[in-house]
This record gives C-alpha cells, sequence and structure tokens, in this order.
C-alpha cells in the first residue's frame, strides 16, 4: 500500500498557456502560493509548458533539484498527460509520479470575469495537486505473454471474413460452427444487394 | 467459403458449439463440443450414393422445409465443408441392422455409424462472436395471415423460392396452386420497429431486400405487378437510393402504409390488402396473388449463451452490447473478444464483412503485440484486511476477482479495467485503486476544504464524461461562478461514501457527485453503483437532519458541456442556501453518526412517487426493484431524483 512520502521533493511548473491562462489567473502568484505548500521545493510558471522547451525546464528542474514528484497546472489532463509522463520518463522519472492542476478549461476559460477567485481556484486546484502527489506511487504497465491465436465463433458471412484476414495475417484461427456448414444466413439468399449477384 | 475449408491456418469445427471458456485476454481457455457428423468429412467426395439409398424424408430446412431431403445429406451443394453429414435424429437407427443401407452404399467407406461427439480445448489470445443474428418469424403472431394463407410467406422464403437451387428451380410458384401469381405484394417492417412485438428497431436490410426482390421479378416478369406497403423507405448507403429509383422506372410501384388486414379469398387463394395510404389519406383495397412479409431479423437464440460464456452485455434490443457505441464499435467491453456482423446488430452482408475485418484488425492489433499491457490502473487487495466477503465481485463488471470462499480476493490485472468501483465498495478499506487511492483522493478533498469551506462546492467528476463536459465548457467558453472545485476519478463508481461524509464534515455546503449516462458508462454499468451509494447517503443524510440535497447527482456526458455549465451555476444557487450554522450542526452529527438501517425498497415494480432534490418538484416515475434506471427530473432534468416511497421507515429508523 503506498503511504506518503516522508520527505517528497515535489516540483510546480504553472503554465501560461499564453494568454490562456495568464490573462485570467495570476499565475506568478499561484507560482508564489506552491511554493509555500509542504513538500513543495520548487515551482516556476512557463509560457508553454507542453512545448519542447517548456518539457526541457521540466527535466532540467527534475535533476538540478532532484525532483522525486511532478505537478504540471495547465491544461486538462485529458489533453497533455501522455505528454508530462513521456517528459518524466525521459528524465528517467516513473511516469507516473506526475499530477496535474487543470486550471486552464477548468478555471481560465470558464472564470473569465472573475479575475480574483479564479486565482484563488487555480491555488486550491494546485494544493489537491501536490497534495495527491505526496502520495503517488510509482506504477508500472504490467505485460503478460499472449496466445497467438483466435477463436472465431459463427461461421456465416462475418466469422469468415474474420477468420479469412486473421489467418492471411499468419494467425491461427479456430472457428467454430453450429450447423453442419459455412455461409448462415448470406447462403440462403438467391440475390444480394447492392450487386444484385449470388451470396456464394 | 471454400478458402475457409482449404486454408492452413484456420481450423474449421462444424457441428460445434463452445460450452467453457475460462481465462482472459491473451489466454483464453476454451472448450468445444463437436457432434459426430458420422460421414468422414476428409474421405468423402459428395457423391451423393448414400443419400440415394436412404429411406428416410424429412423437411430440408435450408430450403425452409419447402422441399424434402433424406436423413444423410449435403446441407446445400456448396457446402464448406463439401461432405455429407448424417442427422441421428432423423435417422431409423444408427443400428446396421435398423438399416446401414448408407454405410453399405458407400465405397469409401467414410461413414461410421459408431462415430461420437468429441469434446476439444484449445488456447487463444482473442475472440470474434459472429453469432449472427436470425429472421424474425411471423408465425409466433399471425401476423397477415402468415401460416394460415398459403400464399403469404416471408422475406426468406422468397429467397429459396427465387433460387435456381432452391425446390422451384428457381421459378417464383404460389405455393396453394404451383400457379407464377400475376401480381405480388410486399409488406415491409414485419417484426421491425414494433414495440408490442418487442423488436422496437429498424432492422436494417429489410428495405434494401425488398427493393432487391422486386428488381429480381421485374427483370425476370417484366409484367408481374409489384406493390411495396412501408412505412418509411430506408435507402440510404452508397447505391441504395439508385437501385430504388430503377426499381420505380421498371415499375414497381410503392405505397406508403401498412395493411391493417389481410384476407384471403376462399376460392381462388388471392390476398387482399387493406391499407390507409397515408400520402393521400384514403383507406384503399389491393387484391394481389402473392404476399411476401419482409421480415426483420431479430438476435439469434445463440446470443443468450455466447452473452453468458464470456460474461458480455445485451443491449435493450437483445443484441450485444459493444464498449463504446462510437469510439469502439467492434470491441465487446471484455478486453480481447470482438464483434462481427449481425450478432452486434442488424446489418447486411456488406457492413457484416466491413465489421468482420475491423474485428480482425483489432484482434491482430492485440496479438501482434507479442505481450499483453495491461493499464497501471488496476487495484490490489490487502489480504490482511480482506475478509472474503465477495463485495468486490458483486460490483465488478468485468469478473476481475479470482474468488475462492474464505480465501482473499485476487484481482485479476490483465482483466481490471480500473474502475475503481471495488475500492468504493469495500467496507474493510482492503482494495487500493492505483493512482486513485483513498490517500490520495482524501488529500484532494482536504486540500481543497483546507481554507473557507464554505465558499465552494465539492465535485467528484468522472474522467470520460463529466470531467470532459468540464473541458468541453472550457473550449466553449462556458461562464460560471468559481466556486467549484472538481476531483477527478476514472470512473464515478470510485467515489465512496466515506469520500462524501468527509467532504461534509470538512464544511463542505455542497457536494456533487456526477458521471456519465448510463448508456454511456465506461465500465459497463459501474455507475448504477454510484447511484446506489448516493441514494443511500441522500438516506442516511435525511435521518440525520441533514438535508439531502445538499448532496447532488448528475448524468452528464463529455458532449454536454452546456449541462455542466447549467449544473455549477444550479450548484452555485444551492450553495448559498447553505448557512454557516447550518454546516456547524453538520460538522458536529458528522463526528459521531448514528448508525442508519437501510431504507425498504418496493418490492414489485410500478409507478412510484419521486423528488427532485434540484427543483423540489414530485412526480411518478416507473421503479423496477433491484434494476437501477437512470433517472431525470420531468422539470429540471436533474438526475437528483430520489425515491419518496416508505419515508416513514427511515424517519423511524432515525429515531431509534
Amino acid at each position: 500500500m503506498s503511504t506518503q512520502v516522508s520527505e517528497p521533493r515535489i516540483g510546480v511548473f504553472v503554465c501560461r498557456c499564453g494568454t490562456n491562462i495568464a490573462a485570467t489567473v495570476n499565475v506568478e502568484q499561484v507560482a508564489e502560493f506552491a511554493r509555500s505548500l509542504p513538500g513543495v521545493v520548487y515551482a516556476q510558471t512557463g509560457l508553454y509548458v507542453c512545448s519542447e522547451p517548456g518539457q526541457k525546464e521540466i527535466q532540467k528542474a527534475i535533476a538540478e533539484q532532484n525532483l522525486d514528484r511532478v505537478v504540471v497546472a495547465a491544461c486538462s489532463p485529458r489533453m497533455h498527460e501522455p505528454t508530462f509522463r513521456a517528459c518524466l520518463a525521459q528524465a528517467g522519472m516513473n511516469p507516473f509520479l506526475l499530477e496535474i492542476a487543470n486550471i486552464r478549461e477548468g478555471c481560465s476559460w470558464v472564470h473569465t470575469s472573475e479575475p480574483e477567485r479564479a486565482t484563488k481556484k487555480a491555488c486550491d486546484l494546485v494544493r489537491m495537486a501536490v497534495a495527491k502527489a505526496r502520495y503517488l506511487a510509482p506504477l508500472t504497465e504490467r505485460r503478460f505473454p499472449l496466445k497467438d491465436a483466435v477463436l472465431v465463433v459463427g461461421g456465416g458471412v462475418a466469422g469468415i471474413q474474420a477468420s479469412l484476414d486473421l489467418a492471411d495475417a499468419g494467425h491461427q484461427v479456430y472457428l467454430v460452427e453450429r450447423s453442419p456448414s459455412l455461409g448462415g444466413l448470406m447462403a440462403q439468399l438467391h440475390k444480394t444487394y447492392p450487386t444484385m449477384d449470388c451470396a456464394i | 467459403m471454400a478458402d475457409v475449408g482449404r486454408h492452413p491456418r484456420i481450423r474449421l469445427l462444424t457441428l460445434a458449439e463452445v460450452t467453457e471458456v475460462a481465462g482472459h485476454v491473451g489466454n483464453f481457455r476454451v472448450t468445444v463440443r463437436q457432434k459426430a457428423r458420422f460421414v468422414n468429412e476428409k474421405e468423402c467426395t459428395a457423391c451423393g450414393e448414400c443419400a440415394k439409398v436412404c429411406p428416410q424424408l424429412v423437411p430440408d430446412e435450408f430450403n425452409l422445409g419447402l422441399s424434402l431431403r433424406h436423413a444423410i445429406y449435403q446441407p446445400f451443394p456448396q457446402a464448406i465443408p463439401a461432405a455429407y453429414v448424417l442427422n441421428p435424429a432423423d435417422c431409423l437407427g444408427l443400428n446396421p441392422i435398423a438399416c446401414g443401407k448408407c454405410a453399405r452404399a458407400c465405397d469409401k467407406k467414410c461413414i461410421n455409424l459408431e462415430d461420437q461427439d468429441r469434446e476439444l480445448k484449445f488456447e487463444v489470445g482473442a475472440i470474434i462472436v459472429a453469432t449472427g443474428m436470425e429472421p424474425f418469424d411471423p408465425f409466433d403472431k399471425g401476423d397477415f395471415g402468415y401460416g394460415r394463407y398459403a400464399n403469404v410467406i416471408t422475406a426468406m422464403e422468397f429467397e429459396r423460392l427465387a433460387s435456381s437451387g432452391g425446390p422451384t428451380g428457381g421459378e417464383l410458384l404460389r405455393l396453394s396452386d404451383r400457379r407464377k401469381p400475376a401480381s405480388i405484394a410486399f409488406i415491409q417492417c414485419v417484426g421491425s420497429r414494433c414495440a408490442e412485438q418487442g423488436t422496437p428497431y429498424c432492422s436494417n436490410i429489410c428495405c434494401m431486400n425488398t427493393i432487391k426482390d422486386a428488381l429480381v421479378l421485374k427483370e425476370h416478369y417484366p409484367d408481374m405487378e409489384v406493390k411495396v406497403f412501408y412505412i418509411d423507405l430506408r435507402a440510404f448507403a452508397k447505391g441504395f437510393e439508385e437501385m430504388l429509383w430503377r426499381s420505380k422506372r421498371l415499375g414497381v410501384k410503392y405505397i406508403r402504409g401498412i395493411p391493417g388486414e389481410v384476407e384471403e379469398d376462399g376460392q381462388t387463394a388471392n390476398l387482399r390488402l387493406y391499407v390507409e395510404n397515408t400520402e393521400t389519406g384514403k383507406i384503399e383495397n389491393h387484391e394481389v396473388e402473392m404476399v411476401v412479409l419482409a421480415t426483420g431479423v431479430r438476435p439469434a437464440k445463440t446470443t443468450e449463451a455466447i452473452k453468458q460464456l464470456l460474461s458480455l452485455q445485451l443491449h435493450p434490443e437483445g443484441f450485444l452490447l459493444e464498449a463504446h457505441p462510437k469510439l469502439q464499435p467492434v470491441d465487446s467491453p471484455i478486453r480481447g473478444v470482438f464483434y462481427a456482423g449481425g450478432a452486434e446488430g442488424p446489418k447486411d452482408i456488406k457492413d457484416s464483412v466491413t465489421q468482420a475485418s475491423a474485428a480482425a484488425g483489432r484482434a491482430a492489433r492485440l496479438l501482434a503485440q507479442g505481450t499483453l499491457a495491461a493499464e497501471p490502473y488496476t487495484v490490489a487487495v490487502d489480504p490482511a484486511k480482506c475478509r472474503a466477503c465477495g463485495a468486490c465481485l458483486k460490483v465488478c463488471s468485468y469478473q476481475a476477482f479470482e474468488w475462492e470462499k474464505g480465501k482473499p480476493a485476487k484481482p485479476i490485472e490483465a482483466v481490471c479495467a480500473g474502475c475503481g468501483t471495488c475500492a468504493a465498495e469495500c467496507r474493510f478499506d482492503a482494495i487500493e485503486a492505483h493512482q486513485f487511492t483513498d490517500e490520495q483522493i482524501l488529500a484532494q478533498i482536504e486540500a481543497a476544504l483546507a481554507e473557507e469551506p464554505e465558499s465552494k462546492s465539492l465535485v467528484f467528476a468522472c474522467h470520460w464524461c463529466s470531467f470532459a463536459a468540464a473541458d468541453t465548457a472550457g473550449v466553449a467558453r462556458g461562464q460560471y461562478p468559481a466556486r467549484q472545485v472538481l476531483i477527478r476519478t476514472m470512473c464515478s463508481g470510485r467515489v465512496a461514501e466515506e469520500f462524501v461524509l468527509k467532504a461534509f464534515a470538512l464544511g463542505a455546503p455542497v457536494v456533487l457527485v456526477s458521471g456519465c449516462h448510463f448508456a454511456d458508462c465506461h465500465y459497463l454499468n459501474a455507475n448504477r453503483h454510484t447511484q446506489r451509494r448516493v441514494e443511500r447517503l441522500w438516506d442516511r443524510l435525511e435521518a440525520w437532519g441533514i438535508r439531502p440535497e445538499r448532496l447532488q447527482l448528475e448524468w452528464i456526458s463529455a458532449a454536454q458541456g452546456q449541462r455542466f455549465v447549467y449544473t455549477m451555476q444550479e450548484l452555485e444557487k444551492l450553495r448559498q442556501t447553505v448557512t454557516p450554522e447550518e454546516i456547524e450542526k453538520t460538522k458536529e452529527i458528522l463526528r459521531n453518526p448514528p448508525r442508519v438501517a437501510p431504507r425498504p425498497e418496493p418490492k414489485e415494480p410500478g409507478e412510484q412517487p419521486f423528488r427532485c432534490l434540484r427543483c423540489g418538484k414530485e412526480f411518478k416515475l416507473h421503479y423496477i426493484p433491484g434494476k437501477p434506471q437512470e433517472r431525470t427530473c420531468p422539470y429540471c432534468e436533474s438526475n437528483s431524483v430520489r425515491l419518496l416511497v416508505l419515508k416513514e421507515a427511515a424517519v423511524s429508523a432515525s429515531a431509534k
């Protein structure tokens, strides 16, 4: 079971996203707030954290600050989680030691008329991400052996096509048909549309 | 078909049924039972000498009983395997003393009357379910006189009568007098688009099949009068509309209206159709010499068996349910199991072939990896804490636990989809959902409510739908007050009751649990458990004297950015009704909350009173015990809809 790292070294990267975030949220204030959070040893803002130079900054900080957790406050994790995971992996960190605070779709873009509250909310989101990051544990994708064979149940037109495609692609196929012959409903059709030819 | 028979990498097992599938993606262990054929399929040359001497005659299934075959027979001339087969149920007796003529007639000695059923076992990495669909049988309903009037036939019977390999050698003849009909009517949507018959859906193929049949008739018999009675003509795919117009040019008449009644003339065996032509609004009657019912399709009878074998799920219409209706249309929800053809839904040959190739591609993609990658969002069970109650397995849509009575549950990493519902269900804190652990989520809740908790609402949002809807709202720049903080889980099923109570104990005025609509749940039906937990929480909150409406429930799809914005606005209105005193009182209550007995449920299905916890209105909805349904307030469309019945029981429980 995972437990909190006793002395985590968390780095927080607050993205301006050009003006997408920075026009509403005071990102410097968010970074300043992040520095005050327990476990955070480093926080900085970036123009586009997802860009190549932005990622280099993260990797540099991981090396120089000896970070063991990364929090990115930027767009939705549905957007760039894979990007930042790859960035961490490249820097030799486990890619699952990452948490994203969604301060764009979930904050700057939807609260444009109240920048102060939006900044406060962004701070809350970063605080939550940091809190979760303290408990993140390294994870590994597991791999299992595969049997290179396919069972196809049903020998109608679909089962026939799937079996031939797979067998032609080099896989062993077991085609199981309940009746005495292949063909299914298709075999009973006199002519078929749109070609007006016989089915078999 | 012949290619399958001779392909070196296809092992064709006919007369065979899958009886057991164990294991999981990458390593399914399959058991197949193959019935005795009594004819050596490799040696048989299909010379037919055996059938010539067979004294038994039975209706021929291939021709739908419109002709006869022998007990030993070839299903149809192009059958694969190209070998005869003996059906023991039709045979006089497999004992050579009883008959045995076929065995004596076979020069190659291919017939073995002592042949036995066999059981085969093998392992596969993936499974393609292509169990098909079957024609609707109008006999069950006595529709349009089918079964009573000789000249009312189904679309499949028409195929056999029109086929040169069929019982009439391709001459379309009336069954009453073996005469070519001078006029013929097709009635569309028989067993389609009719909820009463249990087939509310469009069968997809019948319009085009009828147009094709009409063309066949007009090409063979240009003088034949051909009428088609329809509701809508659905000629939607490439080249289809053109076929429709071609048939119209050849004189096929299309009449919009389904006959209310078909009557047979006792003298001529002709048929009279009474129909309201919905284009003219007039009642018409048409006399024809033959009627073809354009029968729809329904799930094959074997669908239920394969569903059971592979733990699949059915769409309400009875076809197999796909992992995602738009983005994973050939994947089943069970990893490594794919769909092809009519088993997944009504489709024609082209669509079946297309889907089959897609399914083959998906299976090949899986196998090409050599080894199988499993997402790390799986769960771990702490055997020291597990009490082997089996609750985790009960809520798992994927059966991703090995469970033996008295032993700690063992998650199957390769099968687990990572919804985390089991972790929310476990009462003994024995299950950890990786990347969404209790510790992590509780830490998020504490952080969210660390400062000015009274000023915000806490929102649990599932990754696939409601969190995505928040993104959609953002992309569209939908504006709502900056008063909510979101906690993302993969599935709303991960939201444990403990999380909600923790938020209230820390002073949250309002909590929202949100997820996918029932039809969209990315973990089959894990969000049914979300609803159940929220309903139970409502009961508990009420019993403790906490307003249940402070806990809201909403289903918001990824596309519903607007609905998300509106929900947030409504949430803020609700938050403003919660006073500091109320929050303090809640905290006080939750310091030592008394036990609350579960509220009894109505036992019978039927109309029940519900109340919307957003707008407060009361209304009736249909309720089926043990079958959770998505509920929506008819006034404000909120899903915070609570069953009102037996309220007294909950109140008395709180009094204890």
